[in-house]
């Protein structure tokens, strides 16, 4: 029984979500296997002369009866925008799913968890959402973007469970970072967990609050990588036991006591 | 049907030219969801040192033109944490030959860790690594002073009777002169080349991108220089030469083998597809056909001149 698979899927969507990020839908040929909130992809980049490597790109969301995959992506470089003109119907390879997902066991994060996203790091958080919801836990969400244009997907949390947003130009929601909103002040402890995924500073930010009221707290790191699956030990990052650790293989989830930040 | 098989002494027979690269394919294990691992001529594993490296510090990685720069600098947990955790996993691969890539610090160092692989029933060789441009002290050092290169290769035939590989860095002005050294000291055979001395500047911050400022170059576009150097060495010494450097398809493993190479390694193309070695074992058998050659033995080192 195969962990892992490559798999040419078909785009059967792709269309811009604002000026840098847009969503990418993905046919499986068959029936897709199962893959686990905050579990990402490989994706193999069209023969190009300016990008190589693959590209880890975390799972957005996953339709078990359509069999397709979503991703959301951001043009961060060349790679990325790259791989924004491919066109409904063209075939990408895919190595999925690896790495660990979100630990969403209501026995350890409880049944009120607060899921942060920032920028385009709201993408695993969405199907974490869905599966938190669908198994009866009463999760949060708290959406962090610059400006409104890049809060991205903010409907479709809504519609799931309560929803709420800051943007740092005060465009939308509370002004300021996701810091700065009561959910990670004065109502923080009405959460019995914290899971988030955006920027370094981001992440660090809230893993310290995390630390100092004493709530468990799951950061999804999105380090650069080769290979994707533990051989070339590029994405390593230092955790407490004092070692270098493979994101790929050993997170991208990890909680957040054991990240030296 | 073709034959495949190379030879390339003291007991280390291939059934195909194809190996994977230190570095490039884990311990084989992490590949077995994407090819079938044993199917391949060999496995060459990760880096192996006497003791636990962490490797160096995060980014570890460039990506450029056809290409990337790695500085991973031997993350391992050490020669005894091999032997005891991951050599007992290796014993499945039954058809395919498990090499160890050997690395050092010090002469003591790579003969303590050589003693060590040697005892291990299944591993029929290593490959000396004399040319690891990631790490401070020794690594590439050796490989870059013939004097310096036949001493640790002494050393290490002295303690290590099997199949004995040394494999070269390009980092040198003559890479003849060091495989000749390597094969004066009584290497079996010589792998070429490691990685390429390079750098990568984030020019929206004017700093290294990667933290060790310098690294090694590997991918498709090293693979005309590595080339070059395959042939210049082939052409030098007596002992077999296995070719890397760049190799993404058969077509360039077919380069290497008229070039002189008796087999051949894959490295960075791993990393985008987990199945190019069989597929360049495929080709090299369609290759083959498709030229009315019956053994692979009549294309190595068949460059006209």
């Amino acid at each position: 029984m195969h962990k892992h698979h490559s798999t040419d899927f078909t785009v059967v969507d792709i269309h811009s979500l604002n000026q840098s990020c847009y969503q990418m839908v993905l046919k499986h040929p068959d029936t897709l296997p199962k893959v686990s909130p905050g579990q990402f992809v490989q994706v193999q980049l069209p023969d190009s002369a300016t990008s190589y490597l693959r590209r880890p790109i975390s799972i957005h969301d996953a339709d078990f009866e359509a069999n397709t995959l979503t991703l959301l992506i951001r043009k961060a470089g060349k790679g990325t925008e790259l791989l924004s003109h491919v066109k409904e119907g063209e075939k990408i390879n895919l190595l999925y799913p690896l790495g660990n997902g979100f630990t969403l066991d209501q026995a350890k994060i409880g049944n009120a968890p607060l899921l942060i996203g920032g920028g385009v790091g709201i993408a695993p958080l969405y199907m974490a959402a869905k599966a938190l919801k669908e198994a009866g836990a009463n999760p949060t969400v708290l959406l962090g973007a610059r400006n409104e244009s890049d809060l991205l997907k903010k409907e479709a949390f809504a519609a799931i469970t309560e929803t709420q947003c800051t943007t740092e130009d005060g465009t939308y929601g509370t002004k300021g970072f996701v810091t700065d909103h009561a959910n990670m002040k004065e109502n923080i402890h009405q959460y019995t967990s914290i899971i988030v995924c955006g920027p370094m500073p981001m992440m660090r930010a809230i893993a310290r609050v995390a630390e100092a009221e004493n709530i468990p707290c799951q950061v999804s790191l999105e380090n650069k990588m080769a290979c994707g699956i533990g051989a070339c030990l590029c994405c390593v990052t230092e955790t407490t036991d004092g070692h270098n650790t493979c994101v790929c293989t050993q997170g991208p989830v990890f909680d957040s006591k054991n990240v030296k930040w | 049907m073709v034959n495949l098989s190379v030879n390339l002494g003291n007991n280390l027979e291939l059934n195909n030219p194809v190996m994977t690269a230190s570095g490039t394919f884990g311990y084989g294990l992490e590949y077995d969801d994407f090819t079938d691992v044993d199917r391949l001529g060999g496995i060459i594993v990760k880096g192996t040192t006497l003791n636990l490296r962490e490797g160096n510090a995060y980014p570890r990685l460039a990506e450029t033109r056809q290409g990337m720069i790695n500085a991973v600098g031997l993350q391992n947990k050490g020669v005894d944490h091999f032997c005891k955790t991951i050599y007992p996993q290796l014993l499945k691969y039954t058809k395919t030959k498990v090499i160890v890539n050997v690395s050092g610090s010090s002469i003591e160092d790579y003969v303590a860790c050589a003693e060590r692989v040697a005892a291990l029933d299944h591993i029929p060789a290593i490959e000396l690594n004399i040319s690891c441009p990631n790490v401070k002290q020794g690594g590439m050092s050796f490989g870059t002073n013939p004097d310096m290169a036949g001493k640790v290769v002494e050393a290490v035939r002295k303690v290590y009777p099997k199949h004995l590989i040394v494999k070269l860095t390009p980092n040198v002005t003559s890479v003849v002169d060091i495989a000749k050294a390597a094969e004066n000291a009584g290497a079996d055979s010589v792998s070429l080349v490691n990685t390429f001395l390079s750098m990568a500047i984030d020019i929206k911050t004017r700093k290294p991108v990667l933290s060790t400022i310098t690294g090694g170059m590997s991918g498709a576009a090293i693979k005309p220089i590595a080339l070059r150097m395959v042939w210049q060495v082939a052409n030098a010494v007596k002992i077999p030469v296995i070719g890397l450097g760049g190799i993404s398809s058969a077509e360039d493993a077919i380069e290497f083998i008229i070039a002189g190479a008796t087999a051949i390694e894959i490295g960075t193309a791993n990393f985008i597809n987990p199945n190019i070695g069989n597929e360049v074992v495929d080709g090299i058998a369609a290759y083959l056909q498709a030229n009315n050659m019956k053994d692979i033995s009549e294309l190595r080192g068949s460059l006209i001149l």
